[in-house]
């Protein structure tokens, strides 16, 4: 089945063009891995996917729902594209718990009982059972980007959206985060991971798309894009960064 | 009269110091009643306008970030003491409104602290993370409960401290009602400054009670602050 099928997306803040065409669909299950050099627009093709930027051109298909359709109910959609930020984004004033619980009970309306329940099961799942009572201030890096995993898992989604997870944390940290990522992707989440972690690319990817200067230059299994770029960019990002 | 006043804060002798304060208290205290009754429902009230206010500043809608630039403006820009004559005097020659002194008072005071308070409201949202409204809406919450979840909360606690300053002025303010007649904490400190003919004592009395009850609010406010700090 396929989960999201982007066609000839567009996205321009103010003149500059960030996105300019690109196209292209995962399926169910899926793990698809962004690389590309810094400002090619691979942070804001992912924002693109649940509406968080408004998408200047093109169709973004959510389980077959047009979401560029501004009659689609956007909230609606979000609830089954579950996102994890670079910067975490867990909310401050709630404890660890109560940031899990949050949307189940006020978005799916599910009481409090089962919202906690399950954030238990969630928060063992990123082993951090323990901090349910701490407060995101009290937690490292690494803790965060957990919770926020769990957080975004708690309210079930069908498709789970990574923008650079990894990337504000300290490299001891990195680890931890990878291998809930890495569990989730086993478990047979479809997930599209915006990363300059290569080697999760590699080992996790079902296909790796390669952005630059808003287009999809190349997109491939991870054996074939990193052991046989086809392209000149691709082969220059490569070379820096491998 | 001058001198024996003076005397009177350092040595309080009795006599006429103790009978300015004996005579006038009960009447002040009465002034206070008034004071607060009317600071508590302005202060309410102002904080709601403050709000809507703030909201409309933030709101998609054009016309409705006007309205609130405008009434901001006007009240920003005017003497809150004309702001006062225009509701009681101005407004009551009307034919269709008729507001006792009292009522005008709240009015006023509400409005000129709305219009602040909007201010403070609106620095407080606009100076939480976008993080945080991107990762609420992420999780399908929409804007509103975005608002009374995630964004409120935190910029309360963050605007605590300045509420709290513009809170303290508002209920100074209250003190100009006397102006118009209504029988507050200064309109019995003046009464009784001319019938005790101790200007001086009365004055003072009067100025202690403002600080004391001021500083109780602000004692009041850095607990509620430590309660809820942001961890």
């Amino acid at each position: 089945m396929t989960m999201i099928r982007v066609e000839n997306l567009k996205k321009s803040f103010g003149n500059l063009e960030v996105i300019k065409d690109m196209s292209t669909v995962v399926e169910e299950k899926e793990v698809i891995c962004v690389i590309g050099p810094s400002g090619s627009g691979k942070s804001t093709f992912l924002r693109c996917l649940n509406r968080l930027e408004e998408i200047t051109g093109g169709h973004v298909y959510i389980e077959g729902v047009d979401i560029t359709n501004p009659k689609v109910d956007i909230n609606q959609i979000r609830q089954d594209v579950g996102m994890v930020f670079q910067q975490f984004n867990l909310f401050p004033h709630k404890s660890v718990l109560e940031n899990v619980i949050l949307a189940p009970m006020k978005v799916k309306k599910s009481d409090r009982k089962a919202s906690e329940q399950k954030a238990y099961e969630l928060l063992d799942k990123v082993g951090l059972r323990e901090k349910a009572k701490a407060y995101p201030g009290e937690l490292s890096g690494g803790q965060k980007q957990r919770v926020a995993i769990a957080r975004a898992l708690a309210m079930d989604p069908k498709i789970m959206l990574f923008d650079e997870p990894t990337s504000a944390l300290d490299p001891e940290m990195v680890g931890d985060v990878l291998d809930v990522m890495k569990q989730l992707a086993r478990e047979g989440m479809t997930m599209v991971v915006v990363t300059h972690e290569m080697g999760f690319a590699a080992e996790m990817g079902d296909r790796v798309l390669f952005i630059d200067g808003g287009y999809i230059v190349e997109e491939n299994v991870p054996k074939e894009l990193f052991g046989n770029p086809q392209h000149e960019r691709t082969k220059a990002f490569l070379s820096k960064v491998l | 009269m001058q001198r024996a006043g003076v005397r009177c804060i350092f040595l309080c002798k009795g006599d006429r110091c103790m009978d300015t304060i004996v005579n006038a208290f009960p009447y002040l205290m009465e002034g206070l009643q008034v004071t607060l009754y009317i600071f508590a429902i302005a202060i309410v009230f102002g904080f709601l306008i403050g709000l809507v206010v703030a909201l409309f500043r933030l709101a998609p809608l054009k016309i409705l970030n006007w309205i609130a630039k405008i009434f901001v403006d006007a009240i920003r820009g005017t003497p809150f003491i004309v702001q006062l004559f225009f509701i009681y005097f101005g407004l009551n020659s009307l034919d269709f409104i008729s507001l006792d002194s009292t009522t005008a008072g709240i009015v006023t005071v509400a409005i000129n602290a709305g219009a602040y308070f909007s201010e403070i409201i609106r620095a407080g949202i606009q100076s939480i993370d976008k993080g945080q409204t991107e990762a609420a809406r992420s999780l399908g919450l929409n804007s509103t409960q975005n608002m009374r979840y995630v964004i409120l909360p935190q910029a309360f606690r963050r605007m605590l401290p300045t509420i709290t300053n513009q809170a303290i002025i508002s209920l100074k303010d209250t003190s100009l009602l006397s102006v118009i007649g209504v029988a507050d904490l200064t309109q019995e400190g003046r009464i009784q400054a001319s019938a005790t003919f101790d200007a001086f004592n009365v004055y003072l009395i009067l100025g202690i009670i403002y600080f004391v009850v001021i500083y109780l609010l602000s004692m009041l406010a850095s607990f509620v602050e430590r309660k809820f700090v942001l961890r």
